[in-house]
């Protein structure tokens, strides 16, 4: 669904004989390719804007000069030859020039073997070396990068990278430097790439046509495409969910290189991690073998010293990044998966037979597919009889789902982040995208250069922020003030949709008492943003043809979460920025498979495609396909289930490819439920710190080793295909979830994610119709109403909500205080977060070598002046600590975290974040207050002495 | 060097270099920010004032640093590489800072037939540098340049922005025996 076609012109030439006719200003390389005919080029690309500047895709158009075929447009009666001897002369010159001071090797020849340059060279049969032409510019490499090669003297400056940095990722690093023979591209002020901004997304080596920017070998030896096998899949990490093709050296059993792939989301697109972050499968610390703990080592507790507490920490023997197997594997012994199961499949069911089915709980995956989140699900409440299953979607946007489905009764996104371009003013609230959601990020920017009003609000002055036209630096936790004061100051000057409210909403009046006392003057007390200011985001808000609403965990992870999303939610609705092109809600998700997780129903109060685990007939309908009766009582949520665990309400447990020991809060806390538990099993890829307090530890398959499907933030189902072979004897997930129940007495036997894929679509509406089959190549946004021939609907509720009364509901909410506010002992703001290089945990890109080495080490940010005041330097370690426990990390200076802050990345288990934060939740979410808890930071030499 | 008063229209001709350069002054400020608001009204876009900009810079301070080149960026909405992509082309943009005087000495063929190279030996010597460096005194920078536009007048030197015709390496002492 694209916004209203312009109508444009048609230009009728001929090309080499045939006739075409083309839309007004389509250039004639373009005119060409539409008819399949090839113009070869060196400096152009499709997705780029064309500059012309190499000469090589010429043409005679029947002037005095040739003409440059990807620049020239088309004109009406033109007579187009692209093929001729003259025209082969010519660029066989070009060549040749070009070839006379190419290095002797280029690293794209002799790695992927798409060196155009060279390409042309053999066609026109041009030897290296045989020119008479002074030869060796003498220009260096510069293996600065971890990712990227840069070889100056094979760059023949045809700018593609200069304008794929700026135009496609907006990153903005590469210029060219100096004059004449002396050029060559430089990083921001000529530094080595590996020091300067550069992001590491690859971009540029992906469209440079010569040796001059390859990638770095990160596995096995970089070779030809030909030579290797390619697999058409996704990334692992985000929920933005790029397409991408790997290219897989069998032998080896690895990934060696990806390249994007083209799809209506990401469309050839990456960032770092999905770029360069794929070897973590191939780890050695990769668990090939079921494990089960040795009698020694009970009663249980954590192994190693990173997870025993912060004073073992300081014993550290090695750097800290990874968990020491050295310390940790003793403690088991390997075992045959016959005997690991039946004991898992044994102790479940005596803890249920004892205890019974509510004393049991299952932690799901966002990092696993749809097929397995399903069976996952069906596991926990078919075979362990309760509805004690959740997954980390709880820690990130369980506040913004509730508030959804409270308010418009769909917890998705109303549109896709790729619709930003139809937007008229795009609003980004609390979400770090150019780190957290890279590639949707860059989608954003592109808007931006096209003319749309980026509004961004947050706490941090994140990267999105610096291509905002209007930046709020807001006090953290003080959503909820400004957003009721931007729609006081719509109601009040009358700015809203009245003709949308009546016709789409209710609970208007309800809205209009409540933000009636937030006025932009009181706001400015709470927010720090001045009145005039509020007012002026409330109009140009308010009067934007249409608007888009982006937001992260800076909205979610608050207690005040649900309303600060009700708020985001109410501000769309109050001005019908809803169900058009360029509006919508689009709450950015995390993990690949956040939303599809969800859709499967690893939810405790709903089954898959949130029917209520409470509705008479819901349960009815899935105790009949699942021939068993149900739990009809809503389960325990993530926090709730550790809280069990300590209080002994739950003694035995299933995880699926969590850590909730680094992701959930207050981990002292977490510690003590661990062992607290009677009975854990963890299936995990790698020894996890959670393993650490497990019976049971399975080894399952990583990504790359298996076929699913995987729904992205925009609701687009996409299917990730299998590339590589497990290691050792670890297994598929999904085939282990079946032997576990199985052996617990309840049968499930599939033959393939297929017909897993079937029985879940079958039972959940959204995604009815969708096959396996169907999904290829790029996958189709739910619903689907035509899966055949459809890409499924982009824009939802343009004609009511599917709540009971059709309408979308304004919940208006009070702003509230942040649960633990700073005091005189503790008078910090610490603020959790992430970076672009890690995910999460960092299970998977601390084994990763490229993004490990970009960002390797543990860090906190505070604000210059707050660190004069410490008197503590940058780079030099502080010691963080709340009420809760403590931590040493370095510091680093920023002024993007404002004074009275501290921004902690989560992603280190050597300074682990959440032994900081507290364990509140969101009353109606249930999700941790991630963003907001009082810190003490003190000098670490003084606090250790 | 004495001030010139430039009118408004040819501001962008500014003097690229001059003897009371100061590599510490205040980029931005005062005078030299109304100038720069000046500049900007000139043009259709913040991106088209890059060059009088930068030679604004210049003449203050003598050389375009790394910092001015950021903070022309900055103020001009556009990317450092790029703004290093002007002033690195442009040769009259000097990378390093310079002495008082600043000596360029033509070198293209014209000179370089009447002993351009010589004229630069001599300078280089009694200034005791080497190309590009700045003398003891502070007083020097020597550096070779391309045709000056004189070439009837061989060699040519030009000295902060001021044409010296007929440069002998017999005429190189007194040469900078005036400038002091
Ligand atoms: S890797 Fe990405 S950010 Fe870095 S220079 Fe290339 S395109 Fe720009
Ligand atoms: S933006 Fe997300 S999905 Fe895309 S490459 Fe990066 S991590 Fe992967
Ligand atoms: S491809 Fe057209 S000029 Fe380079
Ligand atoms: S050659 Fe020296 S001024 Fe022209």
């Amino acid at each position: 669904m694209q916004a209203t076609e312009t109508t444009t012109r048609a230009t009728s030439l001929t090309i080499d004989g045939t006739d075409v006719t083309v839309p007004e200003g389509t250039t004639i390389w373009e005119a060409a390719r539409q008819l399949g005919i090839e113009i070869p080029v060196l400096c152009h690309d499709p997705r780029l804007r064309p500059v012309g500047v190499c000469r090589m895709c010429v043409v005679d158009v029947g002037e005095r000069v040739l003409a440059a075929s990807c620049v020239r447009q088309c004109a009406d009666g033109m007579s187009v030859v692209t093929q001729s001897d003259k025209l082969d002369r010519c660029r066989a010159t070009l060549t040749g020039l070009l070839m006379s001071d190419y290095p002797d090797e280029s690293r794209r020849q002799v790695t992927t073997a798409d060196d155009q340059l060279l390409e042309l060279a053999e066609r026109y049969g041009i030897e290296r070396g045989k020119s008479a032409l002074p030869r060796g510019n003498g220009r260096p490499d510069d293996l600065s990068s971890p990712v990227i090669a840069v070889d100056h003297s094979a760059c023949i400056l045809c700018d593609k990278c200069i304008r794929a940095c700026n135009e496609i990722q907006h990153n903005d690093v590469i210029g060219r430097t100096g004059k004449g023979y002396g050029t060559r591209i430089g990083f921001d002020l000529d530094n080595p790439m590996g020091q300067s901004t550069c992001v590491a997304c690859g971009e540029c080596a992906s469209v440079c046509p010569t040796g001059a920017l390859t990638n770095v070998q990160l596995t096995a030896p970089l070779r030809p495409r030909s030579a290797l096998t390619s697999v058409d899949s996704l990334c692992p990490y985000c929920g933005v969910g790029c397409t991408i093709t790997y290219h897989i050296d069998p032998e080896e059993n690895t990934v060696v290189y990806a390249d994007g792939r083209e799809s209506p989301g990401s469309q050839e697109r990456l960032c770092v991690k999905g770029r360069y972050g794929f070897d973590y499968s191939r780890h050695p610390q990769r668990l090939t073998m079921p494990l089960i703990r040795r009698e020694e080592f009970y009663p249980k507790g954590a192994l190693s010293s990173d997870v025993r507490g912060a004073r073992g920490a300081r014993r550290r023997k090695k750097p800290g990044g990874l968990v020491d197997y050295d310390e940790v594997m003793p403690a088991f012994r390997e075992a045959s998966w016959d005997e690991a199961l039946d004991l898992v499949a044994g102790r479940l069911k005596e803890i249920k037979d004892t205890h019974g089915s509510s004393a049991l709980a299952g932690f799901g995956s966002a990092k696993c597919s749809n097929e397995e989140a399903y069976l996952f699900q069906k596991l926990v409440r078919a075979a362990f009889g309760t509805n004690n299953v959740d997954h980390c979607t709880r820690l990130c946007h369980a506040s913004s789902v509730a508030a959804l489905l409270e308010t418009i009764g769909s917890g998705a996104v109303t549109n896709t982040f790729g619709d930003v371009g139809n937007a008229d003013v795009a609003l980004v609230a609390g979400s770090n995208t150019t780190a957290n959601h890279p590639v949707a990020a860059t989608f954003i920017k592109d808007a931006v250069h096209n003319g749309t009003t980026l509004i961004v609000i947050d706490a941090r002055e994140t990267g999105i922020a610096r291509h905002a036209h209007h930046f709020l630096q807001i006090e953290p936790s003080s959503d909820v003030a400004l957003y009721n004061a931007m729609m006081q100051v719509m109601i009040e000057e009358d700015l809203v949709n009245h003709d949308y409210i009546r016709d789409f909403t209710e609970g208007f009046e309800e809205l209009r008492e409540v933000v009636r006392s937030y006025t932009p003057e009181a706001a400015e007390r709470v927010c720090g943003v001045s009145a005039d200011k509020i007012r002026e985001i409330a109009r140009v808000f308010a009067r934007a043809k249409s608007a888009l609403i982006f937001w992260g965990m800076g909205i979610s992870q608050h207690t005040t979460g649900a309303d600060n999303a009700r708020c985001l939610i109410s501000l769309a609705l109050l001005t019908g920025n809803v169900g058009r092109p360029g509006t919508g809600l689009h709450p950015l998700r995390g993990q690949n498979n956040v939303q599809g997780a969800s859709d499967a129903g690893l939810i405790p109060m709903m089954y898959p495609d949130y029917q209520s685990v409470a509705d008479e007939k819901v349960q009815a309908k899935f105790e009949k396909a699942w021939g068993i009766p149900l739990d009809p009582k809503p389960g325990l949520t993530v926090v709730e289930i550790i809280g069990g665990a300590l209080s002994k309400e739950i003694r035995g447990m299933y995880m699926m490819g969590e850590n909730p020991f680094l992701s959930d809060p207050n981990t002292n806390k977490v510690r003590k439920a661990l062992a607290a538990l009677d009975f854990l099993c963890v299936q995990d890829i790698f020894l996890t710190e959670t393993a650490e307090f497990a019976d049971v530890i399975l080894p399952a398959s990583s990504f790359f080793e298996k076929t699913g499907t995987f729904t992205n933030t925009d609701r687009r189902v996409q299917v990730g295909r299998k590339a590589l072979s497990s290691p050792g004897e670890a297994r598929l997930d999904w085939e282990i979830v079946c032997d576990v129940a199985r052996r617990m007495g309840y049968p499930m036997a599939y033959d393939s994610t297929e017909e897993i894929f079937e029985e879940f679509t079958a039972l959940a509406p959204s995604y009815a119709g969708l096959t396996h089959e169907n999904l290829q190549p790029t996958g189709k946004l739910w619903p689907c109403p035509d899966p055949e021939t459809g890409d499924g609907i982009q824009i939802l509720f343009g004609d009511g909500f599917p709540t009971p009364s059709g309408r979308g509901k304004f919940v208006a909410a009070q702003h509230q205080p942040p649960a633990e506010l700073p005091d005189a002992e503790y008078p910090f703001v610490l603020n959790t977060g992430r970076l672009l290089e890690h995910w999460h945990t960092g299970t998977m890109t601390r084994r990763s070598r490229a993004l490990d080495a970009i960002q390797p080490q543990a860090f906190c940010e505070m604000h210059p002046e707050d660190l004069a005041e410490l008197g503590v330097e940058t780079g030099e370690p502080v010691h963080l600590a709340t009420r809760r426990g403590s931590i040493v990390l370095a510091v680093r200076a920023s002024t993007a975290t404002p004074r009275g802050n501290v921004f902690l990345p989560f992603h280190f288990r050597e300074a682990p974040a959440n032994i900081l934060t507290h364990d509140k939740l969101d009353p109606f979410g249930k999700i941790p207050e991630f963003k907001f808890s009082a810190v003490k930071v003190e000098k670490a030499e003084a606090a250790s002495a | 060097m004495s001030e010139r008063k430039l009118h408004p229209a040819v501001a962008g001709a500014q003097p690229m270099y001059r003897a009371e350069n100061d590599p510490d002054a205040p980029l931005f400020e005062g005078a030299y920010k109304q100038r720069f608001d000046d500049i900007l009204t000139r043009y259709p876009d913040k991106r088209a004032a890059i060059l009088p900009v930068l030679a604004m810079c210049q003449e203050l301070r003598g050389w375009i640093s790394s910092e001015t080149i950021e903070r022309v960026a900055e103020l001009l909405d556009l990317t450092p590489a790029y703004v290093l992509s002007i002033t690195s082309f442009y040769t009259m943009f000097r990378p390093q800072p310079v002495g008082k005087y600043l000596i360029q000495v033509c070198t293209s063929i014209g000179c370089d037939l009447c002993g351009a190279e010589n004229v630069v030996e001599k300078l280089l010597a009694a200034t005791g540098t080497r190309t590009g460096e700045i003398s003891e005194d502070g007083l020097y920078t020597v550096i070779e340049v391309e045709c000056l536009g004189a070439c009837g007048f061989a060699t040519v030197v030009q000295v902060n922005e001021r044409v010296y015709e007929s440069v002998k390496t017999e005429t190189v002492t007194r040469l900078l025996e005036e400038l002091r």
